[in-house]
């Protein structure tokens, strides 16, 4: 069985106005995303800005509500749970943030940044607490002595190890990862990239990785979701997509991936005039009358593609 | 060489922190010709964007040692006055957040205006009005008439970018520096931009210093690479060399440490440690030394100096001569040991 299984996942926002603050429509944030996770592995979620992977993590995590759909989370549904289950829950789906510049609370010491996880899960002396926060320090690589400085006093990185410190602070099953190298400099990001492969393979851990950047899905990622406007246009596993990719979505995303070899500049660019062209020839059958992608049809057992309705 | 458009020799550029200066750009020397993109890359901290505020003249309170020349003018000495005739006329400058370089309060069309405005006071307003139109088709925007009176915030991201780029190119500028144009934009968006730049540069004609940190831009772009690391140029080659035959340390460590669509590797490298700040900066020795510790101090020279190991192949220090990975050294002894 699968850890997590979304299915027809909706995040609808209201959207108000007139005098009373009526509902008068909807944002369609995420509109219908199913997928699935199985233990230990990673999980892409590729998409432009204001495709809805970000909110589909937050929905699964509870930071957003979802409209309809379920979340089975070890074969419980997350969207119906009643709060009281749901803390439980909550202890076994930890995130990482984007940003570690704002995702740690400036005025709080490292200890108890790490600790507050532990604090509201676990009952432990303080001298119990502080060695676990030290044994997470050293997990993630830092010097267990640093526990009570302050954020400001680390580096990009660091503050990000700090951020997964207390993410698998409580031995979590699932990490929601969104962005969590975008703001980081290339040297560092590998640092991070590695860290985070170590400890999965360490602690079993799966993770919904959320990232724009299809080199770094590439690198960690098994199975890659493609969104775009709130919907699936393709989905399968990393060498799929990649090699194969069946979407004019999908090859035009995969198509502006810079490439690392100078020499193939020119045949790039001719390649990129020539998915765009396919792009706009296409656009009216791959998208319907609302530039929606249609629902997914499977091509193969792993691989499913928006492809366009016929008859 | 007559197409040289661009010679700077031996800049150092240094901020005043507590009655001490302190070199965030620090003897850097290069040229930059006609009608030729020059990248420079490297991390945050590595003094890019510094050095090319010093072009522009757009530091404040910095000492500006060192000479640039300009088609024979020094801009390292020019008077102010001076500089704003040649800011957003002969030279343009495109930069990383375009919603903040534009005036929120101003519709574009009228930004652009007064861009051309500003080194043509004389020139009419109908002529003007028709060169901006101009403007907005020639950098792909879908329907000018309407987004000349459009605000910034009701265009996208890369609607906004063009629009900078529009501004930068208003007056056919010579010199054209582009600091990070597409790190705040999609994929999608970026390849778009970068398309436009190139064909820009085909059909203006100018001099392009393009300031990355994405390799993959460089690859894509570059006629030429300069490679900073702490302040300085360790390295500058063509786009060729620097890519297939990078001689430098770090040169080598970035390239390794990205993941590329091509060859799925288990493991990234890590360069250990971090960019050093501008205050911990060495004063002497080779500034990479910190972060390759395993290669033996006598590698390093005394006072690094930049070394043409080929024609227009410049390496900084001695280093790389010794220079490996200790994972490939690793991989090295057990194969022996088997």
């Amino acid at each position: 069985m699968s850890l997590i299984e979304v299915e027809n996942l909706k995040v609808h926002f209201p959207v108000r106005g007139g005098v009373f603050q009526t509902v008068k429509d909807h944002v369609r944030a995420v509109d219908g995303v199913s997928f699935s996770i199985e233990q230990g592995q990673t999980y892409g979620l590729v998409g432009e800005s204001g495709s809805g992977k970000t909110t589909t993590g937050r929905a699964i995590i509870g930071l957003n509500d979802i409209t309809s759909g379920k979340v089975m989370f070890e074969g419980k549904d997350l969207a119906s749970v009643s709060k009281k289950e749901y803390i439980d829950v909550r202890k076994d789906i930890q995130m990482i943030f984007q940003d570690p510049f704002s995702s740690l609370n400036p005025k709080k010491r490292v200890a108890d940044i790490v600790a507050e996880p532990l604090r509201n899960y676990e009952n432990l002396s303080a001298t119990e607490e502080r060695r676990r926060v030290q044994e997470l320090m050293e997990l993630v690589g830092l010097s267990p002595e640093a526990i009570y400085k302050y954020p400001h006093e680390f580096s990009g990185g660091q503050r990000q190890r700090i951020g997964i410190a207390r993410a698998i602070a409580l031995n979590p099953k699932l990490i929601i990862a969104d962005e969590p190298v975008s703001a980081l400099d290339v040297s560092v990001q590998a640092q991070v990239l590695n860290f985070m492969r170590e400890i999965q393979k360490e602690l079993n851990l799966t993770y919904l990785f959320i990232s724009h950047d299809l080199g770094i899905i590439r690198h960690m990622c098994d199975h890659i979701g493609i969104m775009y406007k709130g919907r699936y246009v393709e989905h399968g596993t990393a060498e799929e997509i990649f090699t194969n990719p069946q979407h004019i979505y999908t090859k035009r995303l995969i198509a502006a991936i810079p490439d690392s070899n100078p020499r193939n500049r020119e045949m790039h660019y001719e390649n990129r005039k020539l998915v765009k062209a396919e792009y706009d020839r296409l656009e009216n059958d791959f998208f319907d009358d609302e530039g929606l992608p249609f629902s997914l049809k499977s091509i193969s057992a792993t691989h499913q593609v928006a492809l366009p309705e016929r008859g | 060489m007559n197409d040289v458009l661009l010679n700077i020799k031996n800049l150092k550029t240094s901020f005043r922190i507590k009655d001490d200066y302190y070199a965030a750009v620090d003897d850097v020397s290069l040229t930059v010709r006609k009608n030729e993109v020059l990248a420079i890359v490297g991390e945050s901290g590595s003094g890019k964007s510094a050095f090319a505020f010093s072009i522009m003249g757009l530091h404040t309170r910095a000492k500006i040692e060192g000479e640039i020349d300009y088609k024979g003018i020094d801009l390292a000495k020019t008077n102010a006055n001076q500089m704003r005739k040649l800011r957003g006329n002969e030279m343009g400058m495109i930069f990383q957040d375009a919603l903040s370089a534009l005036n929120p309060l101003m519709v574009v069309g009228a930004q652009i205006d007064e861009a051309i405005f500003l080194h043509n006071p004389k020139s009419s307003k109908s002529l003007r009005k028709k060169q901006v139109i101009n403007l907005l088709n020639q950098v792909g925007i879908p329907r000018p008439e309407k987004t000349y009176h459009q605000y910034p915030h009701e265009l996208s991201g890369g609607m906004r970018q063009r629009i900078v780029i529009a501004m930068a190119i208003s007056n056919q500028p010579e010199l054209l520096i582009a600091d990070e144009p597409t790190t705040a934009l999609d994929v999608t968006i970026q390849s778009q931009i970068l398309d436009l730049i190139k064909e820009l540069k085909d059909t203006i004609h100018a001099g392009i210093i393009l300031i990355t940190h994405d390799l993959g831009v460089v690859a894509e772009m570059a006629d030429r690479v300069a490679v900073m690391y702490a302040g300085q140029i360790v390295e500058i080659a063509d786009v060729y060399t620097l890519m297939e035959n990078p001689q430098h340390p770090y040169t080598r460590s970035l390239l390794n440490s990205i993941p590329t669509l091509n060859d799925v590797k288990e493991d990234l490298h890590v360069i250990e440690g971090v960019v050093p700040s501008l205050q911990k900066l060495p004063r002497s020795g080779c500034r990479f030394s910190a972060r390759i510790p395993w290669i033996d101090e006598s590698a390093h020279e005394a006072s690094p100096e930049l070394h043409e190991i080929s024609p227009g192949h410049f390496v900084r220090c001695t280093c790389y001569k010794d220079f490996y990975f200790p994972e490939q050294a690793e991989e090295e002894r057990n194969y022996v040991a088997n």
